[in-house]
């Protein structure tokens, strides 16, 4: 590890003048890929604009039936938000499923939709949510913002400052976990909202997508086999001595046939 | 005396206490004044060639104090790292050795293989050095797997060693096995791959190391399982310095697992770099260079064909298989494969003609040696996976096949064909405590419970046996041993009648503080807090081998044993004489000397009194102190094993593997504390269940790159995998050893991938499922219910 200057805003304003002002600064949210990628020298940014001070960026509220959560929210506190567990409780279970306990401390929901790592759980919610990613400088549609393999629709220095989930009827999300890693082998988060369904997947190919065929068919019948026939494509999946593309895909139905079951716990 | 915690109890772990409240002293502990950091700068090809080094980038830096490549090596005259077997191929010649240098000498042969050392004032001043040094590499193509290795226009690793062969190596009598196979009702047939492993210590390897300019004294701290060795053949083979100016220390080590019982090329680089500096140099790996340098193991390719005549009674085996040896021979490297495989190959089985050939190879991937086991799960992998084959090609019941070919417990002591003889052991009992132990009557029942939830499940046995208490010095000397395997042990009374142990084996987990400690408050009747154990340290203890080879009770405590009888002897030649009695007439019990048939009495710490101040001594015979010392060579291997059964459920949806019930019987002949046993099985058996369902170092088969290089893609095996245990003893005492100790540190891992695969295939047999290679992840398992889902082709 390389040494580096240290900044803590406590403003979106000081923020954004460090981010813009500092040659070769990045955003700290959590840490959990930054700081790895620094102390492998993977990484060796000059300056680190840490954002666990600025009040905006954080809490976690119900309004008119959306789910606004701050950017720096960590893991741990989706997962016990009361909250999020009688209102979105796809969120609050997908939040207790990632890394490991130290991880869900540290980890933020903003940075990990900001990272886009293809694998992160966190993709396939704001998916199939129909989120919105709230930056400091405007407002994303889901569908418009995940660009595949860690990349988004974010401008440089653009930061993520809340995500708004509206809550669904009814939402499930499954993955099968990366023995080694514990990421998302396949992760499949299926939501249903004012009758439409949104079907999303993650960790199974380059970055998170949808999958139309799976929608129109639980929108007619929103049960496991309703699915169990569609097959998703292993073309475009990924491959990796855990599991190749065929089994990925394969996984991607078994995976939404347990987040449909789940989502009809909910209703 | 009150004490005594003797042989058979419980006590907690006497090292506990330091390693629980954070108070051990590791390598990367030690800290010595004005000391600096080094950086070894390893090669990221798998093979290439060295055209040439820049170091002027990186001594320009502020802080560097060397860089250090294997020219510089070249220039000191230095040795190689050496091998300690030497072994001999089919045809009667040596081995291939080729020098393995402790830096890089104009080729790189794996990813990890190490070029140069840069010392620095700072660790991170060295970090920066490191990147600095300019190198420019030719990259050849590499080799990584043991087939391919050796077929023709494969890549060559060294221009001497034509087809990557190290050596042919044999054993047994394959005349009589061919002719068995003439006359064979049934041949059982299985290819299969033994899938190569990295340990990984929790604590990672580190040294430290400093020079005395005024003596000329070395100082090496080093995370190692055997110092002695490690000084031995550093100072005489590799840095060619004086051995008594030489002191190694291996303090408190964190898990070793086999990985760190060899001498690294980190250490002599290291040792040799504060001579050059002039100033302490430290070391500390961190895990991903753990991955590419600790030595891995396993990695085998095998076929193996079983002959059996038609009432399923075993004839003849025969087995053939491509060892990897990494890109050089390790410390007992190309021993592994050959004298640690083939002589298992009887298991507990009355096999009367066996032949066994191991292709010793070499490929671009890091140095293979022992790890857990080392050469006998392979072993009993293959045994017992083509027993379960055989059993079902044939339609008999695996138990069954297994009961008609065991070595009935009365003929022990058993000669096997394959040069070992079994001095004790049960191995029938173990399987029908076992099987009561596991409930395999109710399996049943909860086979068609996991069916009603759509998910399939089976049962799988491994009988097995392994050769431990590495290990009797002359036959090891005829298999190719350079070294000797006995081991020593000092039993040093103080005045106050307490006592210091000083032995030549190394704790590093496996509880010998504790152990070691039970059978001297046994033996002498002191108290259990009144022995210390001292180890690691070639200051402060006589020369000994190390742990490994489940050899520390076995070698080592019978050392320990020895020399506490002499401390008796002595003691009643003492107690002779205050007592005025005569030797003969002199018993000693419970840490009491007394005259036969008298109520006239010494205590154990009167007479240690009596030794150091001889006011009443019988200097005339005898010199005053009490401290004995003993060294023990074993006259044969010990022979634990037992029966070991998995119980899995596969679900066929996803193709995951859940164990479900883990069961384990074992012989490990006298047991010193049962705690300790149970947590040694506990480990070795999450280990070889990590094997069958885990874990798996793979490498990129055109680039040589490891790609299962961290954590994040080596799948250890984590609690939640697990299933609680049943552990138990079923023992019979080894006639040779001096408390009828196996040992114990190696028979989980031995038993327990044969078990679990076996079960693993079970559940899917159905489907006419034969076998399942390791790692039985849920792709593969997925693929495998795949593939035997589709209609076969018209044959």
């Amino acid at each position: 590890m390389r040494s580096f200057a240290f900044h803590r805003p406590n403003t979106l304003y000081e923020m954004s003048a460090l981010l813009g002002g500092v040659i070769d600064s990045v955003p700290l949210a959590g840490g959990m890929t930054l700081l790895p990628t620094i102390k492998q020298r993977l990484a060796a940014p000059a300056a680190l604009v840490d954002l666990s001070k600025i009040p905006q960026m954080f809490g976690i509220a119900v309004t008119d039936g959306v789910l606004t959560i701050g950017a720096m929210t960590r893991h741990v506190d989706v997962a016990e938000s009361a909250e999020i567990r009688s209102k979105v409780p796809l969120l609050a279970s997908l939040a207790a499923g990632i890394g490991d306990p130290a991880v869900r401390n540290r980890g933020t929901i903003g940075g990990s939709v900001a990272n886009n790592d293809p694998s992160a759980d966190y993709p396939a919610a704001v998916l199939a949510l129909d989120a919105t990613i709230v930056t400091d400088r405007r407002e994303i549609a889901a569908d418009a913002f995940f660009k595949g393999l860690f990349a988004t629709a974010l401008e440089p220095e653009e930061i993520i400052t809340a995500v708004r989930f509206p809550v669904p009827s009814a939402g499930g999300y499954a993955k099968f976990k990366s023995p080694a890693s514990r990421y998302a082998l396949v992760g499949v988060c299926v939501a249903q909202k004012a009758g439409k369904i949104r079907v999303a997947v993650t960790g199974a190919g380059p970055g998170v997508f949808r999958i139309g065929a799976m929608e129109a068919a639980l929108e007619s019948s929103f049960t496991p086999d309703a699915i169990a026939v569609i097959k998703v494509s292993s073309e475009n999946l990924s491959s990796d001595i855990h599991a190749d593309a065929e089994y990925r895909a394969h996984l991607v139905t078994v995976m939404a046939k347990k987040a449909v079951m789940a989502a009809l716990q909910t209703l | 005396m009150s004490n005594v915690i003797g042989i058979g109890a419980a006590p907690r772990r006497k090292e506990d206490f330091r390693f629980l409240t954070g108070r051990g002293n590791y390598v990367a502990d030690v800290k010595r004044a004005d000391m600096t950091f080094g950086v070894f700068i390893r090669s990221p090809h798998g093979h290439a060639v060295i055209r040439g080094i820049d170091k002027a980038p990186a001594l320009a830096l502020p802080g560097v104090q060397a860089v250090l490549t294997g020219d510089d090596v070249a220039a000191d005259g230095l040795g190689s790292l050496p091998c300690g077997w030497g072994i001999h191929g089919a045809d009667g010649l040596p081995m291939k050795e080729p020098p393995f240098p402790m830096l890089a000498q104009g080729k790189v042969r794996f990813v990890g293989d190490m070029i140069a050392f840069v010392v620095a004032d700072t660790l991170e001043q060295a970090r920066a050095a490191a990147e600095a040094v300019v190198i420019d590499y030719a990259v050849l193509p590499a080799v990584v797997g043991v087939l391919e290795a050796v077929r023709p226009g494969a890549p060559q690793l060294f221009d001497d060693v034509p087809n990557n062969l190290c050596c042919d190596w044999e054993l047994g009598d394959k005349a009589a096995v061919a002719t068995a196979f003439k006359r064979a009702a049934h041949v059982a047939r299985l290819s299969l791959v033994n899938n190569r492993l990295i340990g990984n210590p929790m604590e990672p390897r580190a040294a430290i190391a400093e020079y005395n300019g005024g003596t000329g004294h070395y100082t090496l701290w080093t995370t190692s399982q055997f110092p002695h060795v490690v000084r031995f053949l550093m100072s005489a083979l590799v840095l060619k310095i004086p051995e008594q100016k030489m002191r190694v220390v291996a303090p408190d080590v964190g898990g070793g697992f086999g990985v760190k019982q060899f001498h690294y090329g980190e250490e002599a680089v290291i040792t040799w770099a504060a001579r050059q500096v002039g100033r302490p140099v430290k070391w500390v790996a961190d895990r991903s260079e753990g991955f590419v340098s600790d030595r891995h193991g396993r990695d085998h390719v095998t076929e193996a064909e079983l002959a059996l005549d038609q009432n399923g009674k075993f004839l003849a085996l025969k087995v053939v298989t491509f060892a990897n040896m990494g890109g050089y021979l390790s410390t007992f490297g190309p021993n592994i494969p050959t004298n640690l495989y083939g002589p298992l190959l009887s298991g507990v089985y009355m096999t009367p003609a066996i032949y066994c050939n191991v292709k010793v190879v070499f490929t671009n991937t890091v140095p293979v040696d022992a790890y857990r086991g080392a050469g006998r799960p392979e072993a009993t992998f293959v045994v017992e996976r083509l027993v379960d084959v055989a059993a079902a090609e044939m339609g008999i019941d695996r138990v069954e096949l297994r009961r008609r070919n065991i070595i009935p417990k009365e003929s022990y002591p058993y000669q096997t064909p394959v040069l070992v003889e079994y001095d004790s052991g049960d191995p029938m009992g173990c399987l029908e405590d076992a099987l009561a132990s596991a409930n395999v009557a109710g399996f049943a029942g909860r086979k068609a419970k996991s069916e009603r939830d759509g998910k399939f499940r089976g049962l799988g046995f491994s009988t097995y046996v392994e050769a431990c208490g590495l290990a009797p010095s002359r036959f090891a000397g005829r298999l190719g041993a350079r070294g000797g395997l006995y081991e020593s042990a000092t039993v040093r009374v103080h005045p106050t009648g307490q006592v210091t142990v000083l032995i030549g084996t190394h704790n590093h987990g496996q509880g010998h503080e504790t152990t070691f400690a039970q059978i001297v408050s046994e033996k002498l009747g002191v108290a259990f807090e009144n022995v210390d154990i001292v180890f690691g340290d070639t200051d402060r203890v006589q020369f000994g081998m190390g742990t490994y080879g489940s050899r520390s009770l076995v070698v080592g405590g019978a050392a320990l044993a020895k020399a506490s009888d002499k401390v008796v002897v002595k003691g009643k030649k003492i107690a002779a004489h205050l007592l005025e009695a005569g030797e003969q007439d002199i018993q000693f019990k419970a840490g009491v000397f007394s005259v036969a048939g008298t109520d006239r009495i010494k205590t154990f710490q009167e007479i240690a009194g009596a030794a150091y101040v001889p006011h009443d001594y019988p200097l005339e015979v005898l010199e005053p102190g009490l401290e004995e010392q003993a060294y023990y060579d074993p006259v044969n291997f010990t022979y634990p094993g037992g029966c070991h059964i998995a119980e899995v459920e596969v679900d066929p949806e996803t193709g995951t593997v859940t164990l479900e019930k883990y069961t384990a019987v074992d012989d490990v002949g006298t047991v010193i504390n049962p705690m300790i046993v149970e947590g040694q099985l506990h480990g070795g058996i999450v280990q070889g269940i990590g094997q069958a369902l885990y874990e798996n170092a793979v490498y990129d088969d055109i680039s040589g790159q490891l790609l299962s290089g961290s954590f994040m893609d080596y799948t250890m095996p984590r609690a939640d995998h697990l299933p609680n245990m049943t552990i138990k003893t079923h023992s019979t005492l080894c006639t040779h050893t001096p408390m009828g100790v196996k040992g114990c540190g190696e028979v989980g891992t031995i038993g327990s991938p044969a078990a679990v695969i076996n079960a693993v295939v079970d559940a899917l047999s159905h489907l006419g499922v034969q076998h399942v290679d390791m790692p039985a992840t849920p792709n593969r398992i997925w693929r495998v219910i795949q593939n035997a889902a589709m209609p076969r082709a018209a044959e």
